[in-house]
């Protein structure tokens, strides 16, 4: 009589052979080659070498911004956003904290360098630079310094709005409380080159 | 020399059948078309709603055809994808109407599918014996929904454009691979150049390729298990002396020459908006995608093509961004579970009890409001209704276990009704 096989490696008669020694080795020396062989095209979706260089750092010259204007400037196929700010519209920064989710930028999703970490979340106070880039889904918030426009309510202190999807932000890109935005507006790397100029995705030497 | 043309027909006939006889040694022909056409019964009682599975698979082959044609004069960059669009529209000839097909095609497929899968909520099609047709039925959804998401970049405009970064943030916002998934999905740092040219590749060759596999597959299930009716009874239960079901009639020609009409009936509703409304007021082709990608200007209202509204109302509907993503994610991933979420044995609604009843048709009008809601910018009373819509819409899946189980059925018959 032969032993009738049961499954693909239980054989009714005997316990664990050679041939099913051989047969699992065989089978995990394929896998681990299979996902060897993975590797590369998985790695092949990574930013290429040219994307990387694309991705290097600009300059923006910010001698003709005025006091309380904007200017944008793209890097990495993002608009970067620097604002000039007035003493006037630091003095928001401050009354904003009641209504804000995360003033200190503390949270774990508030992006910026530790220059950045402060009420201002810049590296000269004047001078806020941010990636002009919703938190929530990636819109491109609108500058709305203007205090108390009729379709954004008595209590706007002047700062960021997503027409997306509603979330607000504050003169130094801080987000409300109870708005679909989880976090502030993320602050790039950046440095001074001289009072003229930053440069954007770099900040070699400052401390 | 009278019979000198009968002949001719004898002699041809003969050959034709030793042609037959020589491929079926080497090809089970004969028996394929036997098993899935002329001797694969299903109920002689079909109502409209089994119409939408022949009309999507028609609507399948319609995508790519015209797919094919449209790759021969578009180009996948994002300096030149918008301007071959435009390219095809103006100077290819009958480009326009190619383009037209494909694009209200995209649509149609969504409408016919939404109903396809409504007539297996309405009769129990995705119960035993059917859940695997149910199941592989969904992931036919999922690869539909992919290759509407990867073909919806390809035109390169300013929609298409800001609805890839909205949809790719999405998995941004996992926690700890997030950002770098996002990255990888991209290619680069934004959507760009590369980004297309890799959705390019996943919309012509990757995806229809699992679409058309599935396809086979769950028609393969179907076959095996046999075709639900409007009265949820399993056919084959009532042989007659032939091994036949009494109740069944060959798919071919008694189904083929019936699902004809109905395709044709689809073509005239179909060409209608292809050749009157390619737009439908922005519900297909949306406004904003009429001018090309801009990088730094988001349109003043970003929203998906209809036919995702519903799930992204649920992806607005709560403040915090992981959850309306864990939330839109599981929204699709429960209708995998309908098969035993549902504890009623009787299948078709015919039998079963006012609860489902209403249940069914609660779901149904939480769906096409949710749909609603995601068309419409998330102002004034949207978020709220979002989210009450968005509880009805759990409600259903979540309860069901619960109100069908002590559901008072109706005696179901042993033989269809018609």
């Amino acid at each position: 009589m032969t032993p009738s096989v049961k499954g693909c490696f239980v054989a009714e008669s005997t316990g664990f052979t050679r041939r099913h020694f051989l047969t699992v080795a065989t089978v995990v020396t394929g896998g681990a080659g299979a996902i060897a062989t993975a590797i590369p095209f998985v790695a092949s979706f990574k930013p290429s070498a040219r994307a990387q260089a694309l991705g290097a750092p600009v300059t923006i010259d910010i001698s003709k911004l005025e006091p309380g204007a904007m200017t944008r400037v793209e890097w990495r196929g993002r608009a970067i956003f620097v604002v000039y700010r007035t003493e006037e519209m630091l003095s928001t920064l401050a009354k904003d904290v009641g209504i804000l989710e995360d003033p200190d930028s503390e949270a774990s999703d508030s992006v910026q360098p530790e220059y950045a970490k402060n009420p201002h979340r810049s590296l000269r106070p004047a001078f806020l630079v941010l990636e002009g880039v919703c938190t929530h889904l990636g819109c491109a918030p609108l500058p709305r310094f203007e205090v108390a426009p009729a379709d954004l309510g008595a209590d706007w202190p002047g700062g960021f709005y997503c027409p997306c999807h509603g979330s607000k932000f504050d003169l130094a890109g801080r987000v409300f409380a109870g708005v679909p935005a989880p976090a502030n507006l993320p602050v790039p790397p950046y440095r001074f080159i001289n009072d003229n100029t930053i440069l954007i995705g770099s900040d070699a030497g400052n401390s | 020399m009278a019979s000198t043309e009968a002949d001719v027909f004898d002699r041809l006939g003969r050959g034709l059948s030793a042609l037959g006889a020589w491929i079926d040694d080497r090809f089970p022909m004969t028996k394929l078309i036997k098993e899935h056409a002329t001797e694969y019964y299903a109920s002689k009682n079909f109502n409209v709603w089994y119409g939408f599975g022949v009309i999507a698979t028609f609507v399948l082959v319609l995508q790519l055809v015209t797919g094919i044609f449209l790759t021969m004069n578009y180009k996948p960059s994002a300096a030149e994808a918008f301007g071959s669009v435009e390219y095809i529209m103006r100077d290819v000839e009958w480009g326009w109407l190619i383009r037209y097909l494909h694009s209200t095609g995209a649509s149609a497929f969504f409408i016919v599918v939404y109903l396809h899968m409504f007539r297996g909520l309405l009769y129990g099609s995705y119960k035993k014996p059917r859940e695997l047709v149910w199941i592989i039925g969904m992931f036919i959804y999922l690869a539909l929904m992919a290759e509407a998401f990867f073909g919806y970049l390809l035109p390169w405009g300013n929609m298409s454009y800001w609805g890839a970064q909205v949809i790719v943030s999405l998995f941004g916002a996992l926690p700890v691979v997030g950002p770098d998934l996002a990255e990888w999905i991209r290619g680069d740092f934004y959507i760009s150049d590369i980004t297309l040219n890799r959705f390019f590749a996943f919309h012509v060759i990757a995806v229809p390729l699992m679409l058309v596999l599935l396809v086979v597959v769950h028609i393969m299930a179907l076959h095996e298990v046999g075709s639900n009716n409007p009265d949820g009874i399993e056919i084959k239960e009532h042989k007659g002396a032939d091994g036949r079901p009494i109740d069944g009639v060959a798919f071919h020609p008694y189904h083929t020459s019936k699902d004809l009409v109905i395709v044709v009936v689809f073509l005239i509703l179909f060409s209608a908006v292809v050749f009157f409304a390619p737009d439908m007021g922005g519900y297909f082709l949306e406004h904003a995608n009429f001018e090309p990608a801009n990088t730094l200007a988001t349109p003043e209202h970003i929203a998906p093509v209809w036919y995702f509204t519903p799930f992204y109302a649920i992806l607005r509907a709560v403040p915090d961004k992981l959850v309306g993503v864990g939330l839109m994610g599981s929204a699709v991933m429960l209708l995998f579970f309908m098969p035993w979420l549902d504890r009623c044995r009787v299948k078709s609604i015919r039998y079963r009890s006012w609860i489902y009843k209403i249940a069914l048709m609660a779901f149904a009008i939480t769906f096409v409001t949710l749909g609603y809601l995601g068309l419409q910018p998330a102002t004034g009373a949207v978020p709220t209704l979002s989210l009450v819509f968005t509880i009805l819409y759990f409600a259903f899946f979540l309860f069901m276990p619960f109100y069908t189980r002590i559901e008072k059925t109706k005696p179901v018959p042993t033989r269809v009704t018609w």
